[in-house]
């Protein structure tokens, strides 16, 4: 259980040369639980991003111990998905059996069957035929969440999950990470409630685009920490610093 | 009386069989405006849930320099020769606009707007180089009537190509438009299917061309979209009902533009915009039944 499973070293990730995470070196161990947290603007999002090897990296480099990608599952802000797109509850949560099926071949019956046990293990029992449209906010997280069991992936990312959800909602989600993070999955989430990261996750980075602190989230979340992230989110000036790792960039 | 019906018969007969049974040009312009529908109409609904709508509008204006070169290579109105130009003409347009979004502040409709502008300007100013007035008007509008079997054959291959190959491609081109961070975690090329998806549009578009013009071959793609919109709850049902749509405009405008003489082309989208008008009256989601509130407990 302390294998790394994700390595960064000195990690610099830029928009239009301004960085927004900076120098960030560290391990994800594998089937550990991180949250990670900071003021807006601190590259939360940007980082889950660079985990999956979305965005190019402006300096250092990050490993993925023997990953391939279909081994990380990613949940993206509510607000990136489409949820009046016409496509039925059923058809959503079987886009999580995309190693099987890829983008090509057709749906086996045992991922049909797997697609309606994940159903009722978020609570959603006999919604397959529902169209995502006619859900509340709450159902559809449930959802993306049934679609996440579905990928069975070692890392789970999830951005923001609980924005905008109800507490019953966000009470049941978060026993369902519980439950992979029991199961040996590692399990990376950003999160901007102090209290469900305390609560909740037994590591945390705490990030204002540099890291502030990393590790245990007992000795991470601390009063001095977080006014340390809180008065560098206050001093961000967009025209400040050009760094001076941008000129040899690494895609 | 079977005597009176039979004679009403016969005249429905007249009225909507006999112009396409007596006139060859007629039976060609329906043939075309059945195989513009069936391609047209799904790749409608899809641009539109993309919300591409008025992309869809850009990219055929920029069909039209390419399309006036053909023009002026060929020396008349050739479908294939201003085809081919038209399409190299809108790729680049899409490619260029593309590539001014990823490395500039504009946001790609924005880029596409100015691209197209400027090629629609380009375009007419090569048509009125060379050609008279009618041909200006001919690559604007369209000459669906003059649609000859070589032209048939052009956009029937075009239709069944795109239908071919939205069908392989249906599930990622879904899940881009749904949920676009999911298809590059677990794919890591989105990209690949949106630029096959905006070559099936301008394919499209150039198939239309002859038909309807570079203005109007966006409307039989874009009105059956939203009729399909107001009616239909699931991706399958809006890609059959915009499809219908479009088919049935064609029939029914061709068939009013015989007996009242009207222009083809515009009488076409016009019958178009009239469904789309009652489709917005009467339709499950329409806005009469909006005003109108019926009280949820009587029925």
């Amino acid at each position: 259980m302390t294998r790394p499973i994700v390595r960064l070293r000195d990690v610099t990730v830029a928009y239009d040369r301004h960085p927004a995470v900076h120098h960030l070196s560290g391990i994800f161990l594998a089937g550990s639980m991180t949250a990670i947290a900071g003021p807006n603007g601190a590259g939360k999002s940007t980082l889950l991003k660079a985990l999956m090897g979305q965005l190019p990296l402006a300096s250092g480099s990050i490993e993925r111990e023997a990953l391939n990608p279909a081994e990380i599952a990613y949940l993206a802000q509510a607000a990136e998905i489409d949820r009046r797109f016409p496509i039925t509850v059923g058809d959503a949560i079987l886009l999580g059996a995309w190693r099987q099926t890829g983008a090509f071949r057709a749906v086996s019956r045992d991922s049909a069957a797997e697609a309606r046990r994940a159903l009722a293990s978020v609570g959603l029992t006999d919604f397959e035929r529902r169209s995502i449209g006619s859900l509340s906010a709450g159902q559809f997280q449930r959802v993306l969440f049934a679609r996440l069991l579905l990928q069975d992936a070692k890392v789970i990312l999830l951005d923001e999950p609980f924005t905008a959800i109800d507490t019953r909602t966000t009470r049941d989600l978060l026993e369902l990470m519980q439950s992979w993070h029991r199961e040996g999955r590692t399990v990376i989430t950003v999160l901007h409630d102090f209290e469900q990261v305390r609560a909740h996750f037994p590591e945390t980075l705490l990030l204002a685009r540099e890291p502030i602190a990393w590790g245990p989230t007992a000795t991470t979340m601390v009063h001095s920490n977080l006014h340390r992230a809180q008065l560098m989110a206050e001093q961000w000036d967009e025209e400040a610093e050009i760094c001076q790792a941008q000129g040899r960039s690494a895609a | 009386m079977p005597g009176a019906r039979s004679e009403r018969r016969v005249s429905l007969y007249q009225f909507l069989v006999a112009p396409f049974v007596d006139y060859g040009f007629l039976r060609r312009a329906l043939v075309a405006c059945f195989a513009l529908g069936l391609g047209s109409g799904p790749i409608g609904v899809l641009l539109m849930l993309r919300r591409m709508s008025l992309m869809g509008d850009a990219m055929s204006h920029a069909v039209l320099p390419g399309a006036a070169i053909g023009f002026l290579v060929a020396g008349d109105l050739s479908l294939p020769a201003m085809g081919f130009g038209g399409l190299i003409a809108g790729l680049g347009v899409a490619v260029l606009s593309g590539l001014v979004s990823r490395s500039t502040p504009l946001r790609e409709d924005a880029s596409f707007a100015s691209f197209y502008l400027a090629s629609l300007a380009f375009g007419v100013l090569i048509v009125s180089f060379r050609g008279s007035n009618i041909d200006l008007l001919h690559v604007l509008f369209g000459t669906i009537l003059g649609i000859d079997s070589t032209a048939l054959y052009f956009i029937g291959g075009i239709t069944s190509f795109t239908i071919v190959v939205l069908a392989v491609i249906y599930r990622p081109l879904v899940v881009e438009c749904f949920d676009a961070g999911f298809l590059r975690a677990v794919e890591g090329r989105g990209s690949v299917y949106h630029f096959l998806f905006l070559f099936l549009v301008v394919l499209n578009l150039v198939a239309g061309f002859q038909a309807l013009g570079t203005l109007m071959a966006v409307g039989l793609m874009m009105l059956p979209a939203a009729v399909a919109q107001l009616w239909a709850r699931t991706l399958p049902q809006m890609i059959a009902i915009a499809t219908g749509t479009a088919t049935a405009s064609g029939f029914i405008g061709l068939v009013a533009s015989y007996h009242l003489g009207f222009a083809s082309g515009p009488t076409i989208i016009l019958t178009a915009s009239l469904i789309y008008a009652a489709s917005l009256l009467l339709g499950p989601s329409a806005a009469i039944r909006r005003l109108m509130p019926r009280p949820h407990v009587a029925g």
